[in-house]
């Protein structure tokens, strides 16, 4: 049995995650490999913290266990601190480098950490740190920032980039299509040159 | 052959279309929902299919329609069997001449559920067959085998696949798609269909008559399979079967069990050939139990002796701690890995906007903290962080905890709420038994006119049925008054000050009155291109004092001593409404 490629995407209900599931599987068939994944739905998704498990070449369960992942993708900086044990020792980490703050900051007048802080926190994973924001603006739509993060992270995923730029372009909205190519191309050049 | 990366529930509601069905059912319960959501979305389908009211509506209806010798498939959670119980057990003994399958998705570690419970049981209890499937592909193909089971031996079959089945995606090989052609007709049969006693007697003994063939033909059509391969053996059921797989020394036995009942001489004649056993499922022993009773003097690892946990979900690094302490491992090939600590939570939360705040809101100004919240099954459970949820048993049971708080003695105001969709569930009965024994008390329905946390199903307040063909939507208002209530007042819940009027009226009168808290859902709205423009802090004016803040709505921040309004603002304008030094007011178009 071929050894599984895990891949664990985390971030806040609403950002993309399950999108950015469906464009890895979907590469997955093109490629005519196996793939397994696990999402979060229901009441457990309304702005709360969600875990998007996808395991390429996976043949039976869909859950990741933690220390094990081999690349850990966040769209919000606190979740891949939260979700950071995940990663197996030389793991790779591509993180948003900006973090929405939990309303129950403000409502419980909860610590928070900053955003410097959190990124120190992380260093001893030397992760892609990327303003996903920025460069989805200049793609054309702030939309974009998960399909962003996806293209800097394909370098490290054993999947072609053709093969997941095909699978961006059939999944996104039609009317983003040409949006989503350069938001992708754009977060791959991104990351290239780290 | 075409492979799609699919949801297990996507993958169920095709395998429904490959098997050519006839009528679908079901009420929305995660995880269970996308079945019928795929199912009523198909372009001009040949099948009928229903959103039903409640599960036994649901169930009642596929059945009926099972008896006219045609395929149903019924749909619903595990709780929501509960409900179904009824004409279950009784289905049980009728049988049906058309094949019935009914899904009841089982929810380990209760992600989006009131308990723990177990489908399998179910089944043991009615004496139905129950498909259990450990994959995504096994879900599917198991679709087909279930009708077919159920044509065979004129049983409903239960299916219950789980959480990490319905919610879990995998590639998936896809058959085609067969058009229902079936027409129901009913044959008149007392001796089957009118269980007085003198039928259901003989029902009964040919229900029992069936099991053992049935034992034998799930072991025959391979639903439940073994693999010999040492001396020690380990039988899993469920997505605890894939678990295994991942981690099975190749010196071990292997036995999948994937439909129950479990033919006892052929599980006796594996577990005789093993000097040690371990099961491995989620949930109830129900596996365990069998392989106790046909074991001998075979040790047996599992829940009961407290090798494996009876609560909670598996997962591949519990299966692999499991394995160590039963001795089936050497090791454990996981790490045990902390998370880092004292991070701020991320809890689901009500959304920006949503309308079911303002109305806690308005409901915990007149009531106060010392008013007594019972509440139900829905998005506004979330109010449990308003501090405006006491209890949550059930659905429908807002109405009654609240009547028999009120009856006990208990002095306190008591304010119950309830969302539209389940108040239609089971709440009108509970209404109508507080009138009629003279509780005391407010209900305030949540009338977000759809079964939103699910993931917006259409109910019979909605106006459309469930593949969106316009019915007449029913009068909330009209079904509190004809329960005999005479307060019933509707309004709007970003009325903050209206709203506070009438609970105030409420709060002076005796009896049973009810506030009907209408409002679209916040998602909808947006979905239907409702535009109200965002709303922003005057830095000038806010005094910082908190009061929107603590508000708790997600679209206001706090920072630099000043409120303020990011982009998740929906310009429901109930923070212009609380804030006293009038800080807040309709952004300026840009």
């Amino acid at each position: 049995m071929t050894k599984s490629f895990d891949i664990l995407i985390v971030g806040i209900g609403g950002q993309g995650t399950i999108l950015a599931s469906n464009i890895l599987g979907e590469a997955c068939l093109l490629e005519g490999r196996h793939v397994k994944g696990a999402e979060t739905h229901g009441m457990a998704q309304r702005g709360g913290s969600v875990e998007t498990h996808i395991r390429i070449d996976g043949q039976y369960g869909p859950l990741i266990v933690p220390g094990t992942a081999d690349l850990l993708i966040s769209f919000d900086l606190l979740e891949a601190l939260r979700y950071s044990h995940f990663l197996k020792s030389g793991g790779t980490m591509v993180v948003n480098r900006h973090m929405v703050l939990p309303t129950s900051v403000f409502t419980q007048k909860s610590p928070v950490p900053t955003e410097d802080e959190i990124v120190a926190q992380l260093a001893r994973f030397n992760p892609c740190l990327i303003d996903a924001d920025k460069i989805a603006i200049e793609a054309g739509s702030s939309l974009s920032q998960n399909v962003v993060i996806l293209g800097a992270a394909s370098w490290s995923i054993p999947l072609k980039a053709a093969s997941l730029l095909a699978a961006v372009k059939k999944l996104v909205p039609k009317k983003t299509v040409e949006i989503n190519a350069k938001a992708f191309e754009m977060g791959r050049a991104f990351s290239r040159t780290r | 052959m075409q492979r799609h990366y699919l949801l297990g529930n996507e993958a169920i509601a095709h395998a429904c279309l490959e098997s050519g069905i006839d009528f679908a059912s079901g009420y929305p319960g995660t995880p269970s929902s996308e079945v019928i959501d795929v199912l009523r979305v198909q372009k001009d389908p040949a099948y009928y299919v229903e959103w039903s009211v409640n599960e036994k509506v649901a169930l009642e209806n596929a059945l009926a329609a099972a008896w006219c010798g045609i395929r149903a498939i019924c749909t619903m959670k595990h709780v929501g069997l509960n409900v179904a119980a009824d004409p279950l057990m009784t289905s049980a003994y009728t049988g049906v001449t058309g094949g019935l399958v009914i899904m009841s998705a089982d929810d380990p570690f209760a992600h989006s559920s009131q308990n723990e419970q177990d489908t399998r049981c179910y089944a043991h209890f009615a004496r139905l067959p129950c498909l259990d499937p450990a994959g995504v592909q096994e879900a599917h193909d198991m679709i087909r085998t279930a009708f077919e089971i159920s044509e065979e031996f004129r049983l409903p079959v239960l299916f219950r696949p789980t959480t990490r089945i319905c919610h879990s995606k995998g590639d998936v090989e896809l058959g085609a798609v067969v058009p229902s052609t079936r027409k129901g007709e009913f044959h008149k049969d007392p001796r089957q269909y009118v269980v007085i006693p003198a039928h259901t007697r003989l029902l009964h003994k040919k229900l029992n008559e069936k099991q053992p063939a049935l034992k034998k033909r799930l072991v025959e059509r391979g639903l439940n399979h073994s693999t010999i391969k040492g001396k020690t053996a380990i039988i899993a059921s469920g997505i605890g079967a894939s678990y295994v797989q991942e981690l099975l020394p190749p010196d071990v036995s292997f036995m999948k069990i994937g439909a129950y009942p479990i033919d006892e001489e052929w599980l006796g004649e594996f577990a005789r050939k093993h000097e040690k056993i371990l099961v491995i499922e989620e949930l109830a022993p129900v596996v365990e139990e069998a392989v106790r009773q046909v074991a001998g003097c075979v040790p047996v690892f599992g829940k009961i002796n407290g090798y494996a946990p009876y609560e909670g979900e598996l997962s591949p690094a519990v299966v692999a701690a499991i394995m160590v302490k039963a001795g089936f491992l050497p090791e454990n090939p996981f790490a045990a890995m902390e998370p880092v600590q004292n991070l701020p939570l991320r809890p689901p939360i009500l959304c920006a906007g949503c309308h079911h705040r303002a109305a806690f809101y308005a409901i915990k100004k007149v009531f106060k903290e010392s008013a007594i919240y019972p509440s139900d099954i829905g998005c506004y459970t979330l109010g449990l962080q308003l501090r405006a949820v006491d209890t949550t048993i059930c659905m429908g049971a807002s109405i009654t905890v609240g009547s028999g708080i009120a009856h006990s003695g208990e002095p306190r105001d008591v304010v119950s709420t309830i969302g539209d969709s389940t108040f239609l569930h089971t709440g009108i009965q509970g209404l109508m038994n507080a009138v009629y024994n003279g509780a005391n008390m407010t209900v305030v329905i949540l009338d977000n006119r759809i079964t939103a946390m699910t993931g917006h199903q259409p109910n019979p307040n909605t106006g459309v049925t469930a593949t969106g063909v316009e019915s007449p939507p029913v009068s909330l208002d009209a079904i509190c008054r004809a329960c005999g209530v005479t307060f019933v007042e509707t309004v709007d819940p970003y009325d903050t000050t209206g709203m506070v009027r009438v609970l105030e009226a409420a709060k002076a009168r005796k009896g049973v009155k009810v506030i009907i808290a209408k409002q679209m859902c916040v998602i909808v709205a947006r979905r239907a291109g409702v535009k109200r423009g965002r709303y922003a802090v005057n830095p000038e004016i806010c005094t910082g004092c908190g009061i929107c803040v603590r508000f708790g709505c997600p679209a206001i921040e706090f920072a630099d001593e000043k409120a303020r309004i990011n982009e998740l603002c929906s310009g429901c304008a109930v923070c212009a409404r609380l804030c006293p030094v009038g800080a807040i007011s309709r952004e300026a178009k840009k």
